[in-house]
């Protein structure tokens, strides 16, 4: 598809333009720097709806392809292009970075460096989505880890620096393995190349030990950022500890790029590493789906118990990627990660509603919220029923896919997982109970104010794409049908 | 008569020290600034003569201006002027011997010429004495300081030891080959080895001198302990110009006769690479311990001390590939590293002028007083450990590339992994300014030069991340002179 206009490359750099205008203004400016921010994220949104709208569904053929040369003399080029699995996660992080930044509205605290770290973080989480070259990939695979770590450690909770800096060293550690296995594959590859695509289209002429060995060694470092069970320890930490916005863009855009990059890079690349590893993968996911639950299940704090559900959430993800010769369990998995973005993205922000008002998480300090804020009230379960998958929300309708998709795979693993479903319900309904319903304690929560308007307005689009691919799926699916089911292909060589 | 058009450079260099010992007598040092910027002209003026005076060898190939010599020079020559811009301060506070401060540091830097150019033994050995006698000197120049004092005498012994062992080396190899002039002793040892199929312990014995000689000198383990002690007690511009320039004149003495001679042969004692196995040891502890002991410093000096011991392990990951791509790589990463190292030490002189300290609990909250210069040093710091889209990340990226085309891939996952264990040293002074509440209000501007140094320093780790092609096509072309 011919397209003159450069708009992944606008869609990448418009949030670093963005800083950059941040970073001239004042520093006591604070709502300059606010709308500022503000603005340059909703181009970039708008951008990102551009995308989504002149994409063509009916290939898989990558689309408003960028191509010029960048470092000859390593074979690293400057390549982007975006097919049916990047497209919804350039939207999912358009959208989720502009509620980011409204939400973000009340950081009172060196701002200007805030909305800055911010915006780069953005560009960063985008150039993931768009790059084509490894090089090019890792680069802003690696950019997003030093504003996140600024922002972790400023603004976060009170055991925030340790959180930082166990998330950047975690994660630099996971990236070193993709490094190796990135050169790896560039010195296997004749003529040298450094091109995600020809590497793929090459990928069945590797030889069995180095297909193993590089899928083993990408499988860790997007494993660490998924987080598969046993390497999420960072989240926990990172996730509570994280201002409001970004434990939103932890749970809603990092995470997924784990699960990308498995899909775009090691699972069609390395045909014979999925297959040598794809039941111990579907195990890995049970596991993280029973133990993330069990774990949310004993949380006292209602922001880890959010945390906690995310790596149970991933792990059905885990489960769709184990069965790979399924495009209904790959659709499933696309569809969770969108889904668990905007669920996971809501419940985190009104945690932080909640947080910013009572000035405690803790489940047990609460109880019969639903009396005196029934809009919050409202809303929070309105994402805590499409979080335990009720019909109708988005979360049953991936839920579903994945279990249909994987169960002629694997009927006992799937047959397992399903329990999972019910560990949710249960830890999604005593968190209702036990904030919400109940005693009111009218002496200690009488100050309680309502969410407001801005917080709503951040709330309602997530509300509103929860119900509608909930409802009604088939754009979602058409979406992605055609990449998904070339990638099958790729896999079955 | 001999050319000498190849050693125009130099010769200029040279010639413009004496003009600044000179001119400081004359101008019976009442400007104070004057000295250093007529250093810093000279070393633009010999870049530029660099440039027009490039290629060609003089005295019958012994000394030559080939593509590699080209490159290291230009990394000598920027270390040094970057070293003059950020010693204005210091030699503000000198109030005698502030010409031949900068004279000394312009024959050290002729020296660090001299030895690139050398393909000879005996010029190779002359320039690496030229390099280093100057700095004893420096290392020890505000001699009322007691650590200063310390510094230059260790350095002093240290120094002249290994000095002895290299050269105890360079004769045994003359003794073998019968000649000194590189070239003539790869095909002299060839024809030795093919007529006897042997050539026995006395080559091993040569190299593994050589190699510690030359490990003193890169401050690689075991041969480090002078670094830190040194490294802390000179003042803090010569310290710069230590970690960078001299340590790039001793990777051009090791790739010179490494690489570009001893790579061929074979001993019944060591194999054809075996330099390279034993070298990639050497490499793999300094990486291990360098990082290990950064971990622990609060002085930022010292710290930087242990840094730059395992990033001499980082460069020699590049070294032992000793190929095309390993030449370039660590071409490439002198370069990058030139910035990101000479910024840093920038930023400290700047801050201790300012503050007296160098301890790095006191950049406490200095984002918020001095929102620039603690970006650069957050910059500098990143680069150092690695991090795109800085210079030292591409690299790092490139030495372990060419290490894995050497098949070294247990050196690049081990190099890789305590380059995890470096971010947490380098990011904690990270933390240390933006984490932490602000402790003192120091808003600190830099003077001119120092501005200017910071300016460029900052810039270049920035800009040869992005955009690293012209670079890289130098380290390229640096490569091309040796034959693989």
């Amino acid at each position: 598809m011919s397209y003159d206009f450069p708009i992944l490359s606008y869609i990448v750099f418009m949030p670093l333009l963005g800083m950059l205008v941040v970073l001239l203004l004042h520093r006591e400016s604070h709502n300059t720097i606010r709308w500022v921010s503000t603005f340059f994220a909703f181009v970039t949104m708008i951008l990102t709806l551009i995308l989504l709208k002149d994409y063509d569904w009916t290939t898989a053929q990558f689309q408003f392809v960028e191509m010029y040369n960048w470092i000859p003399a390593i074979g690293s080029s400057y390549f982007m292009g975006v097919d049916g699995i990047s497209v919804p996660m350039l939207v999912l992080t358009g959208l989720l970075s502009l509620i980011s930044i409204v939400i973000s509205f009340n950081i009172t605290k060196r701002v200007k460096e805030y909305f800055a770290f911010f915006l780069l973080l953005e560009c960063g989480m985008m150039g993931v989505f768009a790059a084509l070259d490894f090089f090019l990939f890792y680069v802003f695979w690696e950019v997003m880890l030093v504003p996140m770590y600024f922002l972790i450690g400023i603004w976060g909770g009170p055991r925030r620096e340790y959180a930082a800096i166990k998330f950047f060293l975690y994660t630099l550690f996971g990236s070193i393995f993709m490094l190796v296995a990135i050169l790896v594959l560039y010195f296997t590859t004749e003529p040298h190349t450094l091109n995600m695509l020809e590497m793929t289209k090459l990928g069945p002429t590797f030889s069995h030990g180095i297909q193993v060995f590089t899928f083993a060694f990408f499988f860790i470092a997007f494993a660490i950022k998924v987080p598969v069970w046993p390497f999420h320890t960072w989240l926990p930490d990172a996730h509570v500890e994280a201002p409001t916005a970004i434990s939103i863009i932890l749970a809603g855009v990092l995470l997924k790029m784990g699960t990308y990059g498995m899909l775009r890079i090691s699972w069609p690349m390395l045909p014979e590493g999925i297959a040598y590893f794809s039941v111990p993968i579907v195990i890995l996911g049970v596991i993280a789906i029973i133990y993330g639950a069990l774990v949310s299940m004993a949380q006292k704090d209602l922001k880890k118990l959010v945390a906690y559900s995310s790596v149970s959430h991933m792990g059905y993800c885990m489960m769709a990627l184990g069965a790979y010769t399924s495009v209904t369990a790959l659709a499933g998995c696309m569809f969770q990660m969108v889904s668990h973005g905007l669920i996971t993205g809501a419940m985190f922000l009104l945690v932080g509603v909640l947080y910013d008002r009572a000035h405690t998480r803790e489940i047990a300090a609460f109880g019969g919220l639903a009396n005196k804020l029934p809009v919050f009230t409202a809303l929070m379960t309105l994402f805590a029923m499409a979080s335990l998958g009720l019909p109708g929300m988005s979360g049953f309708i991936s839920e579903f896919m994945i279990f249909v998709g994987s169960f002629p795979s694997y009927p006992i693993y799937v047959g397992i997982a399903v329990l999972g479903v019910v560990l949710t319900a249960a830890y999604i309904l005593r968190m209702i109970q036990h904030v919400f319903l109940g005693e009111f304690d009218i002496s200690k929560w009488d100050h309680l104010t309502e969410i407001n308007v801005r917080e709503i307005l951040c709330v309602a689009p997530l509300a509103v794409l929860t119900i509608f691919i909930g409802v009604y799926p088939k754009p979602l699916t058409d979406l992605m049908r055609a990449t998904l089911e070339n990638l099958v292909m790729l896999m079955a060589r | 008569m001999v050319n000498l058009t190849p050693l125009i450079p130099e010769l200029f260099l040279f010639c413009w020290a004496l003009v600044i010992l000179l001119v400081d007598l004359f101008s019976k040092r009442r400007t104070t600034e004057l000295p250093g910027w007529l250093t810093m002209l000279g070393l633009a003026v010999t870049g530029v003569l660099l440039f027009i005076f490039r290629g060609g060898n003089v005295w019958h190939g012994m000394y030559v201006s080939d593509g590699f010599a080209f490159f290291f020079k230009i990394v000598f020559i920027g270390a040094a002027f970057i070293t003059v811009g950020s010693s204005f301060g210091l030699a503000g506070r000198m109030s005698h011997h502030r010409g031949e401060y900068f004279s000394l540091l312009l024959f050290s830097t002729v020296g660090m010429m001299f030895l690139a150019s050398a393909k000879e033994l005996i010029t190779l050995y002359i320039g690496l004495e030229l390099t280093t006698i100057p700095l004893f000197i420096l290392a020890a120049y505000t001699k009322s300081n007691r650590f200063s004092a310390e510094a230059g005498l260790k350095y002093l012994i240290i120094g002249a030891t290994s000095s002895a062992i290299l050269l105890y080396g360079l004769s045994i190899i003359y003794g073998l080959a019968g000649t000194t002039h590189l070239p003539q002793i790869t095909i002299n040892l060839s024809i030795y080895w093919l007529t006897y199929g042997e050539i026995g312990p006395a080559l091993s014995t040569a190299m593994i001198m050589i190699v510690a000689g030359l490990a003193f000198k890169l401050a690689l383990v075991p041969f480090h302990m002078w670094a830190p002690d040194v490294y802390q007690g000179a003042p803090t511009p010569v310290t710069a110009f230590l970690s960078v320039a001299s340590k790039a004149a001793g990777l051009a003495a090791f790739a010179r006769i490494f690489v570009g001679m001893l790579i061929a042969f074979s001993t019944d004692v060591m194999a054809p690479r075996d330099w390279g196995n034993f070298v990639a040891v050497m490499a793999a502890v300094s990486m291990i311990l360098g990082n290990i002991m950064a971990i622990r410093q609060t002085n930022i000096k010292r710290m930087l001390a242990y840094s730059s011991i395992a990033q001499a392990g980082y460069i020699m990951v590049g070294m032992v590939a000793a190929s095309h791509l390993g030449i370039s790589s660590i071409s490439f990463y002198i370069f990058a590293y030139l910035f990101a190292n000479l910024g840093a030490f920038a930023v400290v002189a700047i801050f201790a002028e300012r503050t007296g300290s160098e301890e790095i609990s006191d950049y406490s909250g200095l984002a918020q007083s001095s929102p620039v210069l603690s970006l650069l040093l957050a910059a500098f710091m990143l680069s150092l450990a690695g991090i795109p889209p800085m210079a030292g990340f591409l690299a790092k990226y490139y030495v372990f590339a060419a290490a894995i085309e050497a098949g070294y891939t247990w050196l690049v996952i081990l190099g890789l992994l305590t380059a995890v264990i470096s971010l947490y040293y380098y990011a904690n002074v990270v933390r240390v300014m933006y984490l932490k509440p602000q402790a003192n209000k120091y808003h600190i501007i830099p003077s001119f030069p120092a501005g200017m140094v910071l300016a460029i320093t900052g810039i270049g780790v920035l800009i040869f991340g992005l955009v690293p092609q012209p670079i890289l096509d130098m380290a390229l072309d640096a490569a091309s002179s040796f034959v693989f």
